[in-house]
């Protein structure tokens, strides 16, 4: 297959390293701790035997602080990050993780303060999770903001547990959620986790909530009606105040699933849509690091309705000034998680809100969504648009196109890995056969998406030429497409010792 | 603002390629009445000199210069200076969560890496990718054994963390699953032969050590489970502990979840952590979250795969073994790292050291009149003292002294108003061990 169109990426060599396990010496050392400075008792003295450890920590590692050094620098060369270049995974949001967040999340008051301080001396972390609420309910227009939940999914939950305790004070937690067959999965698992069935609403033709099955589905029956907007389409629903209404006139609430929020930002608060309740995600829409799947942060902003119903501790700030936990909330749904949340995420979605501003965040959706639709005017022509028109941040192409050379949305992605990109996510919305969902962000360069949009039109040239080649893809990385059938079939999910160091892991080269 | 590439002048030139004068025309899709006409209400944009400043000065309101004797499920406990560099490259933290396993070979080897650790220290068949913490890992563990059990009722003994508790009470109030708190005992662990287990009781949780410190009888309590047909849940807070003790897997744990911030992971005021969550291999199926398995390419070459995703939401949506979407990659890189620099050697040494130091504070603090050891049972790094005047006023005379002493723990449990839960590890020097035992004397 030809190279030459390859514009963006050059093989280069990258070094082979097998599982810490098979690196292991015994004898090697790569700690440095204080000796003991405490006079020592006996072991079986302090602890009955029968509690001890017998195996000697069997199979754990033995390294020297070089190995380790090496072993995970050499496995990190094997990643491709948001600084490598575009990373263009639909509804993920992956954009620049700037590092002054990094370091001021690394401030010693910070990094070394315990969670259960008395708050007196944490005054400094709790205004931190003060400002951030009021940040975030100045962002969404809502009165009150809980930083608590770990992730997206997590606030979903938690937003769906305010409903459920809201719809019981009223008399009825009611039986099901509404959820548009677009929806991100973590909808209607979150809804199982508060007891609810779910109930798909199809989407019109063009994408956006059909309001006659909203309608019909709508019931004293349903809590609640859950929205990404934009959808996953990256449409923004124009009906959002009809949905709201058609929902709230038979007494259920609108939960707005906040992961498109970077299409939004500045340009408008979801307060005035008439939702009830949303999250947002700290690790997409403000930057914090996606760090290979986690941790990130799903606070969760709620209308003054549903505002008992917060988790508790609360972060309240005294007349004097002084800030303090509140844990007596009678009507909480609780708590979803130890501590007051993933503290070390909040610094960082501060500095980036603050570093930003008014006009930074205004002017980073406008960037975001600008970029989304100049990649979306530069393929339309060559991969097909099932939803066609002007999208916000992210665009949805189909592998329709290419099928009729047998090329799938798959082998497509797998190609542009060759071309030095990461593929954009695949097969979601579930709506769509063969989706290619791309969200370019704003940090992007005009430079970086135009070789993006040159190697997807070489790729769909490539589908016309030599598709068997093509899904060989990827033919430059240091494994080729795995068996994932063969892997969950008879699943290894633990090196065990005695497994061997067979290197079949290794490039022979 | 720069973290955008493009100057003005290029979005203009952008723009009109796609056939537009003006921004505003992005956006047309969004009905005028919704658009926002004034400024978010933030203000104006801070320098990066400003903006450190300002965080600075934050931080130092958080008063961390004071020597503290705090645990209760976080620990300070040294953190070797080459996690903080490795975690800082960018192809670990600025990646994201590996779908497309031909470009995250990395994050996925160290996840297996990780994954296979957590079963060798917790002695359990088979460990995820990680949670977000260990209140909500436990969490996870009860919806897991409701699953397998198909049972509703848990047996939860009040050793365990109070706010994993509180989060295990939320995540299950929806559900019809009841939960019946057993009390512990004067040895401050509880009592297996009065568990009140019966044939609808789905799982015993309990945390060892405990949230007093103490080490539970593990083995007795498994049996008892076990009889009735339930599961043992085993909550694990301080994972340092199984340098020195033995594993729950080796007592009949048929789930252990956890946290693993002892291994690496900064105390930052509570998160984020990094939850465990292990068991074994028959109820593989059941589990909640990620899991990583080796995988063959064309050429038979050895690589990493996120595998029996038919669990997961973003397949199986509202029949998924949990809503969870990815794990803590990050933060279980850093207990990666923390295990293979500390190794073998290291964990056990440090767990001798936390040992030691606790027996060594917990033997001085007794000595004083008027102070005693709540609880008579074997304990590893942390202990309950009784306290000659309520706990909490004992622990505000002490900040004169520039320490935190401890915790009171009568917020936790309304009649222990005269005890202090104090936590020693590899970090307090005998010195400041020393200075903590005269500041109560």
């Amino acid at each position: 297959m030809s190279k030459t169109r390859i514009k963006k990426a050059t093989t280069h060599v990258v070094q082979n390293e097998g599982l810490l396990f098979e690196e292991s010496r015994p004898g090697r050392i790569g700690y440095s701790i204080p000796r003991l400075d405490v006079p020592e008792e006996s072991e079986q003295r302090l602890l009955d035997p029968r509690l001890l450890r017998d195996d000697d920590l069997d199979g754990m590692p033995e390294l020297s602080e070089v190995d380790v050094i090496r072993h995970f620098t050499r496995l990190s060369t094997w990643n491709y990050c948001i600084d490598h270049g575009l990373y263009p995974l639909g509804s993920c949001t992956m954009k620049y993780n700037p590092r002054i967040n990094e370091k001021v999340a690394r401030i010693e008051g910070f990094a070394n303060l315990h969670p259960l301080t008395p708050p007196a001396l944490a005054q400094g972390a709790l205004e931190i999770v003060f400002r951030i609420e009021q940040c975030l309910a100045q962002i969404t227009g809502l009165p009150a903001v809980t930083s608590q939940p770990a992730a997206g999914a997590q606030g979903e939950m938690t937003g769906l547990m305010m409903i459920r305790a809201a719809l019981t004070d009223r008399g009825n937690p009611r039986k099901k959620v509404l959820i548009p067959d677009s929806a991100h999965g973590t909808n209607p698992a979150s809804a199982v986790i508060c007891g609810y069935s779910v109930e798909t609403v199809p989407s019109r033709s063009d994408g956006l909530t059909d309001l006659d099955e909203l309608r019909r589905h709508m019931s004293e029956d349903v809590a609640a009606f859950m929205l990404t907007n934009p959808n996953t389409l990256g449409k923004f629903e124009r009906n959002i105040r009809e949905i709201c209404q058609i929902v709230h006139e038979l007494g259920g609430f609108v939960y707005m699933d906040g992961a498109n929020m970077n299409a939004l930002a500045g340009v408008a608060k979801p307060a005035s849509f008439g939702i009830d309740v949303m999250h947002l995600n700290l690790h997409k829409t403000f930057s914090t690091p996606h760090g290979g799947g986690g941790p990130g942060a799903g606070p969760v902003a709620v209308t003054a309705e549903l505002e008992p119903y917060l988790p508790f501790p609360r972060v309240e700030r005294d007349e004097g000034g002084d800030f303090r936990l509140d844990f007596d909330r009678p009507k909480s749904v609780g708590r979803v998680r130890a501590y007051v949340g993933n503290f070390g995420v909040l610094v960082r979605a501060l500095a980036y809100i603050l570093t930003h501003g008014d006009p930074g965040l205004r002017e980073a959706t406008e960037t975001a969504v600008l970029n989304a639709n100049y990649i979306a005017e530069h393929l339309k022509e060559t991969y097909d648009v099932p939803y066609p028109g002007r999208v916000m941040h992210e665009v949805v192409f189909s592998d329709k196109r290419q099928i009729k050379y047998g090329v799938r949305n798959a082998d497509i992605s797998k190609r542009l890995i060759d071309y030095g990109f990461y593929p954009p996510t695949m097969s979601f919305p579930l709506i769509v056969s063969g989706a290619l969902m791309v969200e370019p962000t704003e940090t992007e360069g005009r430079e970086e998406l135009d070789l993006f949009i040159d190697a997807m039109k070489s790729i769909a040239a490539e589908a016309a030429e030599n598709a068997e080649q093509l899904k060989q893809a990827p033919l430059t990385t240091k494994v080729g497409r795995l068996d994932e059938v063969a892997a969950a079939r008879k699943p290894v999910l633990r090196w065990r010792p005695g497994a061997g160091s067979s290197r079949t892991g290794s490039n022979s080269a | 603002m720069r973290y955008i590439p493009n100057s003005p002048g290029e979005r203009r030139s952008m723009l009109a390629d796609i056939g537009l004068e003006q921004i505003e025309d992005l956006f047309d899709q969004i009905p005028e009445q919704l658009k926002l006409r004034e400024a978010i209400g933030i203000g104006d944009p801070m320098s990066e000199p400003d903006l450190l400043d300002y965080f600075r000065a934050l931080a130092a309101r958080n008063r961390t210069e004071y020597q503290t004797f705090l645990g209760a499920g976080a620990y300070s406990h040294y953190i070797p200076v080459i996690i903080d560099s490795l975690i800082s490259r960018a192809e670990f933290f600025t990646a994201y969560t590996p779908y497309q396993p031909e470009l995250s070979q990395g994050t996925l080897q160290y996840t297996f890496e990780f994954q296979t650790m957590i079963c060798q220290l917790t002695g359990m068949e088979v460990a995820n990718a990680s949670l977000y913490d260990g209140s909500t890992a436990v969490a996870e563990a009860v919806l897991m054994a409701n699953r397998v059990t198909r049972r509703s009722k848990f047996v939860v003994a009040d050793t365990v963390h109070p706010q994993y508790r509180e989060v295990v009470s939320a995540y299950t109030r929806n559900l019809g699953l009841t939960i019946h708190t057993v009390g512990h005992g004067e040895a401050g662990t509880i009592d297996p032969t009065s568990l009140g287990i019966d044939r609808d009781t789905a799982a015993v949780v309990v945390q060892s050590p405990n949230f007093f410190g103490c080490v539970e009888d593990l083995a007795a309590i498994s049996e008892a489970a076990h009889e009735a047909g339930a599961l043992l849940v085993v909550a694990i807070s301080e994972p340092m502990s199984l340098g020195i003790l033995k594993p729950p897997g080796a007592c009949g744990a048929d789930i252990v979840a956890g946290e693993t911030q002892s291994f690496g992971i900064p105390l930052s005021y509570g998160g984020p952590y990094c939850g465990l969550f292990a068991t074994l291999d028959k109820y593989v199926r059941q589990m909640p979250g990620r899991l990583v398995g080796e995988a063959q390419d064309g050429e038979g070459r050895r690589g990493y795969v996120l595998t029996l995703s038919t669990r997961e939401q973003h397949i199986r949506r509202e029949k998924a073994t949990s809503n969870i979407c990815t794990n803590q990659g990050l933060f279980a890189l850093m207990a990666t790292v923390y295990l293979s620099t500390m190794g073998k050697r290291g964990v056990q040494e440090v767990a001798r050291q936390n040992l030691q130091k606790a027996h060594y504070a917990a033997a001085q603090i007794s000595k004083i009149p008027g102070f005693e050891l709540m609880f008579g049972a074997p304990f590893f790094n942390e202990f309950v003292v009784r306290t000659p005047q309520p706990a909490d006023q004992v622990i505000i005379g002490l900040l004169d002294k520039q320490i935190i002493g401890g915790i009171g723990l009568e917020r936790f449990y309304p009649k222990l108003n005269d005890a202090m839960l104090v936590c020693v590890t590899e970090t307090a020097k005998k010195e400041a061990i020393d200075r903590l035992v005269s500041a109560l004397a």
